[in-house]
């Protein structure tokens, strides 16, 4: 479909955009990667109010996950996001088996460090539109390894104190103090 | 045809507020500012049997005995509130509604332009005329 390369290798150009014209500096303190993400809120916002214009009103957080890992996804990567999962305590993790901005990098470890500039702009996008519902939040987001693609977000809402650093291997390691329930969307 | 259009943001400020006959705009500001309480309550849980959860549209917040008000809230938490006068008994539900969506098309239209941070009061002229168009007309 020839509308999908299009966003694709904008999006690529931007990254790369955005690192060219990095002052001094900025490229280690992470001001790019910031700058990426603030873009992705603003288009987060406009899109969230477009999409939410015709839904009937959302019950709860969960109604408002739920809407952002169907119809959001499915609008903006035309697929939706193949597991959500919570804690019912403010955390939850999006889990995308095949990330649509990442598919054209080869397959391997050879890439996996510059993965988290193209993730960026799509946390931004997420924070954005949580914002305009009403949900403060924090994204994050890893790419475990190229060739699965999978890419887990891990969403806190409200209290920062609920994100706990994870490490990249496996999502066994993550949060050993508490007990994330699985409830996949399908 | 209202006499009376406010746009109120998510912190309950607002954003865009137009009221004609322009004398006694005061009053019209303070009928919107007394009208957030009313659809807080509606919105709420408590209120569960009074409007239909799922929907945008809230009817009849509270008649006073010259005027009328009407509210709409959007998932994005932004309220439309709306002044009519109470003569004006021609007017019905389905035309508030219909007012209502075109209102927040227009809003949507000024959400994604680039020129305007959310949050900021809305100066948008396509917005004003939208607005014209649906108040009542004095000669």
């Amino acid at each position: 479909m020839a509308d999908e390369a299009l966003f694709l290798l904008l999006h690529n150009e931007m990254v790369s955009g955005v690192y060219k014209s990095a002052e001094q500096g900025e490229v280690e303190n992470g001001r790019c990667i910031t700058k990426l993400e603030n873009m992705g809120f603003r288009v987060g916002q406009g899109l969230i109010e477009r999409f939410t214009k015709d839904t009937a009103r959302f019950k709860d957080e969960l109604d408002i996950m739920k809407f952002i890992c169907k119809d959001f996804w499915t609008t903006v990567f035309k697929k939706q996001i193949d597991n959500l999962r919570t804690n019912h305590q403010g955390i939850y993790v999006l889990q995308d088996n095949k990330f649509r901005l990442l598919t054209q990098m080869s397959a391997g470890k050879q890439y996996l460090e510059h993965a988290s500039k193209y993730l960026a702009f799509t946390c931004g996008l997420i924070r954005g539109g949580l914002s305009n519902l009403g949900i403060k939040s924090i994204v994050t987001a890893e790419v475990s390894s190229m060739p699965a693609w999978a890419e887990g977000l891990i969403i806190g809402l409200v209290t920062p104190t609920f994100i706990e650093p994870i490490s990249s291997v496996g999502w066994g390691q993550c949060s050993s103090s508490r007990s994330l329930t699985s409830s996949s969307i399908c | 045809m209202a006499v009376c259009v406010a746009v109120i943001a998510k912190e309950n400020y607002p954003l865009y507020i137009r009221s004609v006959p322009t004398e006694n705009e005061l009053k019209f500001h303070y009928m919107v500012h007394t009208s957030l309480d009313v659809v807080d309550e509606k919105i709420s849980a408590m209120g569960k049997a009074l409007v239909d959860q799922r929907e945008l549209y809230l009817g009849l917040l509270y008649p006073t005995e010259d005027y009328k008000v009407y509210g709409y809230v959007t998932n994005s938490r932004v309220k439309f509130v709306m002044v009519v006068d109470s003569s004006n008994t021609a007017l019905r539900d389905n035309e508030i509604r219909s007012m209502f969506r075109k209102l927040h098309s227009s809003y949507t239209d000024v959400m994604c332009n680039p020129f305007y941070n959310p949050g900021d009061c809305i100066q948008s002229r396509a917005f004003d005329s939208m607005v014209t168009s649906m108040m009542i007309q004095v000669c």
